[in-house]
C-alpha cells in the first residue's frame, strides 16, 4: 500500500538542495551578515532549545555544595570543581545500576515481542487466506484510537489476579499489547506491498510457512521492523505510566523513569544526585539518537498516530 | 551492579524471542502432521499465526474498554450502580472544573505553540546552509523521557527568595536582564504554572512538528516559488498563498498529533507539580483518583471521557492515513 511507504519515506534525510535563485546562497560571513534577522532567529531559538540540557549537563559534574549556591554557568570560572561524585553516587547508593538493568529488561523484550507477534500478524493478514480477514484489520485499526488509560484499572484487576504485578512479563505483556495495533497495521501494509512472485517461487521451491517468514519476510522487512524498533525501545524506555502503574509498588523492579520520578519527589532541593540520575536515563536513548538519528525520525513519525 | 537483575535481563532477551520462534515453529509442524487439505490447512495455519497477536488485544484493549465503561457507572469499590453519578461529579466538583480547564489550556496552547514554532523553524531553516544543525537540536528532546525532561526543566525554574543567588537558570537571566525583577516560583504561582508545564511540552515536541512540516516542504517544486518571486510576490503573500495552501494536509496531521498527545499529557505534570497549585490534568487526575482515593468508578471515568475526547481526532488521522493520497 502505498500509504506506507510514504509513510517511511516520508523523513528520509534531503538530498543536498539545488542551488537557487533565492538570496542567501551566497556564502561565508557576508552571507551570514546579509541575512542576519534569520540567523539570529534560529540561532536564539538552538540556544533555548540547549540551554536547558546543557545546563543540567554541566550541573551533574558540579559538587553539592557549589550547585546549591552558585548557577551553573559559574562552574566555567575559577576555580574549577568538577567531579563525578554525584554519578558515583547515584549508581552505587541509589539503586541506579539496578534500575538501569531494569529498563534494560523492560525495554528489550518489550521491543521484540511486539514485533514478532505483529510480524506473525501482518504476514497472516497479508498473505493467508481466511473467513473475516478482513474484518479482524479493521478491528486492530480501530484499536489505535484507544488511550492507555481506557485499559489501566481492568487490566491492573487481572495482573493482581494472576500474581503479574511488580513482574517483568506483566509489564511486557501490556507494552506489548499497547503496541500491537500500530505495529500490525504498519507491518501487515509493509509486507503486504512485498512482490507476490517472490512468494510463489518459494513455494515452488518447496519452502514452508516457517522459512518463508524467516527466511524471506523478516529480512524483506528490514527496514519496516527497523523504524518500529527503535520507536517501540524508545517508548518502552521512556515510559513512566505504564511501569508506575504495574510496577509502581516495587522498587526492585523499577526502571530508571520511575526510580528518578520517585528522587524528584523524596529530594527536593537535593539537585546532585536528580541531576546524575537523568543523565544516567538518558545515555542510552541520546547513543540510539545519535547513531541512528534517520531510523530514529521514521520511526518517531510512525509512531506519530500510536492510541 | 544486582547480578541476579542482569541474569534475568539477559536471560529474558534470549528467551522471549526463542519462545514465540518456537512457537511459530510447532504451530507449523502441528498443523503440516494434523491438517488434511490444502484450503483448511491454511485457514487453521492462519489461526496460529494470529492468535498471539489476537489475544493480546483482546486482553489488553478490547475487553478493559468495555470493563472500563462498565466501571465508570459504579461506585468507588464497584459494587454499587450509581448511573451517570461520577460523571456529573467530574462535571461539578471545583477541583475537577480546573482539571478540564487546564487540558484546555494544554490543548490549545500547546498544540499552537508546537505546531507554529515548527512551522516557522522549519521554513525558516529551509534558508540557511545549516539546516540540519538546527533539526538536530530542536529534535533533540525527543529522545529525552518525559521524566527527564521535568528534571532538567524544574531545574530552569527553580526558584530562591528575592536577593539570594537565583541558580535557576530562568530567574537567575531576568534579575540580571531587570535588576527590580521580583524572582518567580514558576511552578507555584497559579495559573502562569500551567503555562510553565506547557513550555516543557513545547519544548519537547516542537522539534518533531519541525521534522515532519521540514519533509513536506521540500516537496513543493521551487519553480512554483520562483516563478510567483518572479511575479513580484513577497515572502509573506509566498508563506500564506502557496506555502501553506500546499503543506495543509501535512498541518492536519501534524495538529492532530500534537491533540492526541495533548489530551493525554500525564508525565510532566505528575513529575513536576504533581498536579498540585492547580496544574492537575485529565491522567493525572486519573492516576490520583485509582491510587490515592482508591476510588475506581470516577479514575473510570476520568478515563472514559479522555477516550471520548480521543475518539473523533484519532478518526480524522486515520482517515488519511487508510486512504492513500
Amino acid at each position: 500500500m502505498s500509504s506506507t511507504s510514504a509513510l517511511l519515506d516520508h523523513a528520509e534525510p534531503k538530498k543536498k538542495k539545488p542551488s537557487s535563485a533565492m538570496a542567501g546562497e551566497r556564502r561565508g560571513i557576508s552571507g551570514f551578515l546579509g541575512k542576519l534577522p534569520l540567523n539570529l532567529v534560529l540561532v536564539v531559538f538552538c540556544v533555548i532549545w540547549l540551554v536547558p540540557t546543557v545546563g543540567l549537563l554541566v550541573s551533574s559534574f558540579r559538587p553539592a555544595t557549589a550547585i546549591s549556591n552558585s548557577g551553573w554557568w559559574r562552574a566555567f570560572t575559577p576555580p574549577l570543581g568538577f567531579t563525578l561524585d554525584n554519578y558515583i553516587h547515584v549508581i552505587t547508593q541509589q539503586n541506579m545500576g539496578t534500575a538501569f538493568l531494569n529498563s534494560i529488561a523492560i525495554a528489550v523484550p518489550a521491543t521484540i515481542m511486539p514485533i514478532l507477534i505483529a510480524a506473525f500478524a501482518g504476514y497472516t493478514l497479508a498473505w493467508l487466506n481466511f473467513p473475516g480477514k478482513t474484518g479482524v484489520f479493521l478491528v486492530v485499526v480501530g484499536l489505535l484510537v484507544v488511550p492507555i488509560q481506557m485499559t489501566l484499572i481492568p487490566v491492573l484487576r487481572l495482573f493482581n489476579y494472576f500474581k503479574l504485578t511488580g513482574t517483568y512479563p506483566g509489564v511486557w505483556l501490556a507494552h506489548t499489547a499497547y503496541g500491537m495495533p500500530f505495529a500490525v497495521y504498519l507491518l501487515r501494509n509493509y509486507i503486504g506491498d512485498l512482490p507476490r512472485s517472490l512468494f510463489e517461487v518459494a513455494r515452488i521451491d518447496g519452502a514452508d510457512n516457517f522459512t518463508i517468514f524467516y527466511r524471506l519476510i523478516i529480512p524483506l522487512s528490514v527496514p519496516a521492523i527497523a523504524s518500529l524498533s527503535i520507536f517501540q525501545f524508545m517508548w518502552a524506555w521512556n515510559d513512566l505510566l505504564v511501569a508506575l502503574i504495574y510496577l509502581g509498588g516495587f522498587p526492585n523492579v523499577a526502571p530508571l523513569t520511575v526510580a528518578i520520578s520517585g528522587l524528584v519527589n523524596s529530594y527536593g532541593q537535593g539537585w546532585q544526585y536528580l541531576t546524575a540520575a537523568a543523565f544516567v536515563s538518558m545515555a542510552l536513548p541520546f547513543a540510539v539518537f545519535f547513531s541512528m538519528q534517520r531510523y530514529f525520525v521514521r520511526g518517531i513519525l510512525a509512531g506519530s498516530v500510536k492510541g | 551492579m544486582n547480578l541476579r537483575v542482569l541474569l534475568i535481563a539477559v536471560l529474558s532477551i534470549i528467551l522471549v524471542p526463542a519462545v514465540l520462534v518456537a512457537y511459530s515453529w510447532i504451530a507449523e509442524k502441528f498443523v503440516g502432521v494434523t491438517i488434511r487439505g490444502a484450503q483448511t490447512r491454511e485457514q487453521v495455519r492462519s489461526y496460529f499465526w494470529i492468535a498471539p497477536a489476537f489475544l493480546l488485544l483482546a486482553v489488553f484493549l478490547v475487553y478493559p474498554v468495555i470493563s472500563t465503561i462498565i466501571t465508570s457507572l459504579l461506585g468507588p469499590q464497584g459494587h454499587k450502580f450509581v448511573a451517570f453519578g461520577n460523571y456529573g461529579y467530574i462535571f461539578s466538583n471545583p477541583d475537577m472544573l480546573i482539571v478540564l480547564r487546564n487540558n484546555l489550556l494544554w490543548l490549545v496552547v500547546f498544540t499552537f505553540l508546537t505546531t507554529a514554532i515548527g512551522l516557522a523553524m522549519a521554513v525558516l531553516a529551509d534558508r540557511v546552509r545549516y539546516e540540519n544543525v538546527v533539526k538536530a537540536i530542536l529534535f533533540l528532546p525527543m529522545a529525552i523521557s518525559y521524566v527527564a525532561a521535568g528534571v532538567i526543566w524544574k531545574f530552569m525554574y527553580q526558584f530562591q527568595p528575592a536577593g539570594a543567588t537565583q541558580t535557576g537558570t530562568l530567574n537567575a537571566l531576568i534579575v540580571s536582564i531587570f535588576p527590580g525583577f521580583q524572582p518567580q516560583a514558576w511552578l507555584i504561582n497559579s495559573p502562569g504554572n500551567t503555562f510553565a508545564l506547557i513550555a516543557v511540552g513545547v519544548w519537547i515536541w516542537a522539534g518533531f512538528c519541525m521534522v515532519i512540516i521540514s519533509a513536506s516542504l521540500k516537496g513543493i517544486p521551487k519553480d512554483v516559488l520562483d516563478s510567483a518571486r518572479i511575479d513580484g510576490a513577497t515572502e509573506m503573500q509566498l508563506f500564506w498563498r502557496i506555502t501553506v495552501p500546499l503543506i495543509s494536509s501535512t498541518l492536519t496531521v501534524v495538529v492532530t498529533t500534537m491533540i492526541i498527545n495533548v489530551l493525554k499529557i500525564f508525565d510532566i505534570v505528575y513529575v513536576m507539580t504533581s498536579g498540585n497549585y492547580n496544574t492537575d490534568v485529565i491522567a493525572n487526575s486519573m492516576y490520583k483518583q485509582m491510587f490515592i482515593f482508591q476510588d475506581y468508578g470516577r479514575a473510570a471515568a476520568t478515563a472514559v471521557i479522555l477516550f471520548l475526547a480521543v475518539i473523533p481526532v484519532v478518526v480524522v488521522n486515520i482517515r488519511k492515513f487508510v486512504t492513500p493520497s
